[in-house]
This record gives structure tokens, sequence and C-alpha cells, in this order.
């Protein structure tokens, strides 16, 4: 019998193949408001594939996803169209950081909000100089992806994915261009950001940064 | 010290070859097969060989020099005269006309055939249309490069007719019976067998001839010397028949022939040669305008084909990239047909191949056949670069809600047109050059204006130059702007 859905991002048996390879087999996790909760396993376990099922940038076999109340179902990824909801809810930060080269960090932050979610050039301006204020990237909101330094990149990408305010933020591999001193930060400030109700799931090989989250979930 | 075997036997072919060469057995002559009967024809029976009155007049100025043999050797039409002064052939022949010009050029035979420029119209024009004047402000086709050419242009500046020059004597007729034209002013020998191919409908030749011109042989300016056996052969040649048998062969044998070989027969041997005349500067300027006016009509050609090829090119990429089964299928198919194939053959495709179902303008059917072209080009460029914007970015666009539009209009569309750029301005140079193409079906652009230009200055010197100039003040400013907005883009 499937288990009852309640938190808000709830995966249940979840399982992905390739070519009749299991990525990741029967995977079932919780993630309540409000918390922290990290990934962790050898390369290839499947880290990075629950994440993309989540948000939706790739199908999977069996299993069940529900974010606040949005169903995915095994199968095809739905259309764009059908992902509004979802895409309202959950925010991605990718290892690669993805940000749009051709745009300055601050226009990274504001293209969704002017373009998706409606907001006007002012507003969105407003936003993206809080976010990356308060991760410490203001100064730089004027350069493009290819001035930045990883750190710099990794926290535009973050500013980026916070800025629709969605209530689950997935990162993959977060402090992978850090050094300590910026893994520590960077823990500081998603504890802050969870500490007004968002919720973190986080797939990293760092120990040391995993043990800051409230919940450390091991797989393979 | 004895030279080795294999230089005595070296020096010993060289010095063969070279007593070959001062008695020469054969006469090399040069002219144009695709001209056709009754001038110069591959034979049916053995296309590889040639038939005609001119294969015949050659081959009797052969026997006359001594009894050597004729051989043909093929040359474009317009190019005769420059090939035969650069050593191709000794003589060319295949309805060379007789102008001051190429008399002062080259070495010119005593005129061999008379040819009468004739008018052809349709038939229901026959009452109104008499001669040039009765043709203001209407289409005259012609063949580039030839007195008639020369009639119009001057019938132009006096009674407005639009001259429309063709690069062969076949499609002035078939353009005339479709609408397209509204006369044709060619020599009486191409009209009548334009006429027997139509099966004598379709259009009728006035019965006043609007000129009278000369078919000569043309020989290299320094080949004076045999210009005059040539001359003393052909002399022969009308005194004892044998002309007026060739020319009774192929049905062109008038008696305006007897005339002009009694003629020729009463004058004596003039011998002369005038003197060379270069493209002086009174020359330059004065072909400066029709050059501009040209090079106006290249860029226009080109910039309207490189916007229909961009915009169908955008098209086609996106269907290849975003559309169904069917679409990718259907896109692919154009694209890999309209890049195997020929674009002169897409030109007359849709200039001619369509004049049957929608009869276009030859503006817009270079427009469009250049246009249609490049955008299959432009598609894998387009392709390419759409495809060279990384995947995780667009995934990163998803995730933050954008539409697939709105994914290629705001980040993977702006960023794939700096990976196009360069490569686009490739070709949009390369389409400028291309655009040379489109005067086969009539349209006069620059390329075409400077072979005009430069026979009749008959030199490529100068107007080359002029032509080289214009493309290239056309080209690297374009260049220049491509290579900026790539640096200011990388700095950015």
């Amino acid at each position: 019998m499937a288990r009852r859905v309640t938190a808000l991002l709830a995966i249940d048996r979840l399982c992905v193949r390739y070519d009749s390879r299991d990525v990741l087999r029967s995977l079932s996790l919780d993630v309540a408001r409000g918390e922290i909760v990290a990934l962790m396993g050898p390369s290839g376990v499947g880290k990075t594939t629950a994440l993309r099922a989540v948000a939706a940038l790739q199908p999977f076999d069996e299993g069940r996803i529900v974010v606040d109340g949005f169903d995915l179902k095994p199968g095809p990824v739905p259309p764009e169209s059908q992902l509004e909801p979802l895409r309202r809810r959950v925010g991605f930060v990718f290892q690669s950081h993805a940000l749009f080269e051709h745009l300055t960090a601050r226009d990274n932050v504001t293209l969704a909000l002017r373009h998706v979610w409606g907001k006007t050039r002012a507003e969105s301006d407003t936003i993206a100089t809080t976010l990356l204020d308060a991760l410490e990237v203001g100064e730089r909101a004027g350069a493009r992806p290819n001035q930045l330094s990883g750190g710099e990149a990794q926290r535009v990408a973050i500013a980026r994915a916070l800025a629709p305010d969605p209530a689950l933020l997935l990162m993959d591999e977060p402090t992978a261009a850090l050094d300590p001193a910026r893994r520590a930060a960077l823990a500081t400030s998603l504890r802050r950001l969870c500490d007004q109700g968002r919720s973190l799931l986080v797939a990293t090989h760092d120990a040391d940064f995993a043990s800051q989250a409230d919940r450390v979930l091991t797989l393979g | 010290m004895e030279a080795s075997p294999a230089c005595r036997l070296a020096l010993c072919l060289l010095t063969s070859l070279a007593a070959q060469d001062r008695t020469p057995r054969e006469l090399v002559w040069g002219g144009d097969a695709e001209g056709g009967a009754p001038f110069v024809e591959a034979d049916p029976a053995n296309p590889a060989q040639v038939r005609g009155f001119d294969v015949e007049v050659a081959a009797r100025i052969a026997r006359g020099l001594g009894g050597r043999t004729a051989r043909f050797v093929q040359v474009q039409w317009s190019s005769i005269d420059q090939s035969v002064e650069r050593g191709d052939f000794a003589l060319g022949l295949s309805g060379v006309e007789d102008t001051p010009a190429r008399r002062t050029r080259h070495a010119v035979t005593i005129p061999y055939f008379e040819f009468r420029e004739v008018l052809a119209v349709r038939p229901a024009d026959a009452s109104r249309i008499h001669g040039l004047d009765d043709l203001r402000g209407r289409k005259v086709a012609t063949l580039g490069s030839t007195i008639a050419y020369d009639l119009l242009l001057a019938a132009r500046d006096s009674t407005g007719i639009i001259p429309i020059s063709y690069d062969d004597d076949v499609h002035p007729y078939a353009d005339l019976v479709q609408g397209r034209m509204d006369a044709v002013l060619l020599d009486h020998i191409i009209a009548q067998r334009a006429l027997r191919r139509r099966g004598g409908t379709g259009f009728v030749i006035l019965p006043t001839p609007v000129a009278v011109g000369y078919y000569v042989g043309v020989l290299a300016r320094a080949d004076s010397a045999l210009r005059d056996s040539v001359d003393a052969v052909l002399r022969e040649a009308m005194r004892d028949g044998s002309l007026e048998q060739t020319f009774r062969r192929w049905n062109v044998w008038d008696e305006s022939q007897a005339v002009l070989f009694d003629r020729v027969l009463r004058e004596k041997a003039t011998g002369a040669v005038g003197t060379a005349r270069t493209a002086g500067a009174s020359q330059v300027i004065a072909y400066v305008p029709s050059l501009a006016r040209a090079a106006v009509v290249t860029l226009l050609v080109s910039f309207l084909s490189m916007t229909l090829a961009v915009m169908v090119g955008l098209a086609l990429a996106s269907g290849r990239l975003y559309g169904s089964g069917w679409l990718r299928v259907l896109t692919t198919v154009y694209i890999e047909v309209i890049r195997g194939t020929p674009l002169l053959l897409q030109l007359f495709v849709i200039y001619y191949g369509l004049a049957g179902v929608v009869r276009l303008p030859a503006f817009l059917a270079a427009i469009l056949a250049l246009g249609l072209n490049y955008a299959a080009y432009e598609a894998e460029i387009y392709r390419g670069a759409l495809e060279a914007v990384p995947r995780v970015q667009l995934e990163a666009a998803r995730t933050l809600g954008f539409s697939e539009m709105q994914i290629l209009r705001l980040i993977r569309g702006p960023q794939a047109l700096r990976y196009a750029l360069a490569p686009m301005t490739n070709d949009f140079v390369a389409l400028l050059k291309d655009s040379a193409l489109v005067s086969v079906i009539t349209v006069v652009e620059l390329t075409k204006e400077t072979a005009i230009y430069a026979t009749n200055v008959g030199s490529w010197v100068v107007p080359g130059l002029l032509c080289a100039a214009v493309y290239l003040a056309m080209s690297l400013p374009l260049a220049r702007l491509a290579r900026r907005l790539e640096r200011r883009w990388r700095a950015a």
C-alpha cells in the first residue's frame, strides 16, 4: 500500500532505469517545510537523478513524487504547460551553475521574474538586489558569468533559483567549486533561508557540509 | 662536356616540336556550340563532333591554308575575342559580328555573311508594332554584348524602350511567347531558327530589318599576316562558289549574300588593323553610372535574398529542432535537396521551369532562388548554433518556468546569434558574389554589367579592377562590422 503523502516533498519508491539498468531503485524520502535534507553517497548512485526527477527534468519509471500537492507520475515528463504549479514551488541550482552566458548576474536573476512571473523591471531589480546582497555578490551584479569566480557564479545561481520564491530548493553539489571558508558561509546562508520556511534537498559529497543539514540520507 | 643521352633526347624532341610549330598542320578555331545550328552545333549523330555553316567555313579556310585540317575548340561566345587574343585558338568563328570596336582591337577578316537585325513580336502585336519606335516603354530582349544590344541601348535613350539582356538566344523567344517580353531583336538566322523550333507559331518576324550586320572571323591583333591569308581563302571561296554551297546546304543563302560577295570581291584588301583602344579615362567615366546602377542591383538582390534566407533558415532550423517527426523529415529533405543541387539549376527552374504555372518577374525570381538556396545553408548554421548553447542552460530555464518559445527568444536565440554571426557574414559575402549568377535570368547586376563593359572596351583589366573594387567596397565593411560585433560580444 502506498504511503500517505503529507510533507512538502514526498518521494515514494522512486525507480529510474537507463537501458534496463537501475540508476535509482525504490528511493523514498520526505522533506518537511523548513527542513534541510542532504543526499549523500558515492558517484553514480542516483543523487542527481533524484533531484532531476523531482524538478521534472527527466522521466522516472516507478513510484510517485508529490511537491506541495503537485503530483508527478511515472512516464514521460509532462509538457511545460502542465508544470507551472511545480515551477512555482521548486527552484534548482545546478552543479555547473548554468548561468545564462549572455546576461549579467542581475539579469540572470530578473529574467524569469519579468518574463515568467509578471513582475515589473523595478520590482525584479529590487528582488535581485536584495538576493544578491544577501548572498554577498551584490557588487558583482553587473558582471557576466565569464567574469565571475566559481563561488560568485554559485551564489548568483542560488539567487536566480530563489528569485521566484520557491518553497523547495534543490541543489546539486553546491560546494563543489568552493573553498572551506566559502562552504561554511554558504551553509550559514542556506540555514538562514530555511529559517524563513523554505525547504532544501541537497545532493553532496561534502560530509562537513552535509553535517549542517537536519537530516542526511545516504544512498547506495 | 658531352650531353647525356637523356639531354640529347629532350633536345631532339624540342627541336622536332619547334619544327612542327613552324609548319602547323591544323587550324585551331574557336566557336560556341551552345549557339547551335546553323552556326555551330554538336552533331546529333556523333556529339563529339560539330557541324554547321561556320564549321564548314572553318574547314574551307583550313584547306585553303595549305591543306590544313580544322580543329574546333569550344569557347563561350562572349569570350571569343579574349580567347583568341590570349592564343587559345587562331581563328574565332561563330556568328562573330563585324563591329568598329572589334576591328580596332583585333585582326578581323573580311565579312563572309550578311545578316539582318529583325524584330520578333507576338502575332497579336504585329499589326501595331513596326519598329523600335513603336516599343516605347516596352521590354525588348536580345543577346548581351551584340550589335542588337547596342542598338537597344541607343534606343533606350531615344525611344524609352527597356532593353533586356540574355546570355543565350533561346530564352528571349520563350519569354516573348509567354508574355514576359514584348519583342526580341536578333539576327534573322536566329529568329528564323527559333520560329522553326516553335512550328511557325507563337511569334512573327517583322519584315523590315532594324539594321544590317556582317559575320566575320576574328584573329589576334598580332596575327594580321594569317588574317590576310584567311581573307584570301574567303575571297577564293566566294569566287569558286564553295561558300555559297555551304550557305545553301544550311538554308541561309539569299540574294543579299550574292551582293555582299560581289562587293567584297570588288574591294581591295585593306589588311589594316586599327589602333588598339584601351579603356581610357573617358570610357571609365562613361561606364560609371551603369556600374553604379548594377552595383545597386547587386546590393538589393543580395540584401533581399539574405533577408529571405535568414527568415526561412530560422523557420527550417526551428522545424528541425522543435518540429514533429514529419516536419523534421520535411525540413531535412528540403535542406539536403537544395544543398545538393546547383544554384544555377534552381534559378532556371524558378524562372523558366515554373513559368507555365506562375510567371515571376526576373528580379523576384532572382531573390527567391538565391534566398531559398541560402536558407538551406543558414538553417544548418542556426541549427548548429542553437545546439551549441549548453543544454544545462535550457534545463535551468525550464526550472525557472520559461516556455520553449521564451527559451528560444530570450536565452537560446541570443546566444546562438553570437555563434552564428561569423558564418552568417561569410555566407552574405558569398551571396554577394553568387548574385552574379542571376544574370542568366536577365537581371543585369555588377558582374554582367562589367562583362558588357569589358566586351565594349576589349579588355578585362580596367573593368575587372573596377568591378573587384566595388565588390570589395560592399563586402569589406560588412566583414569589419561583424568582426567588431564579435569583439564587443567577446569582451562582454
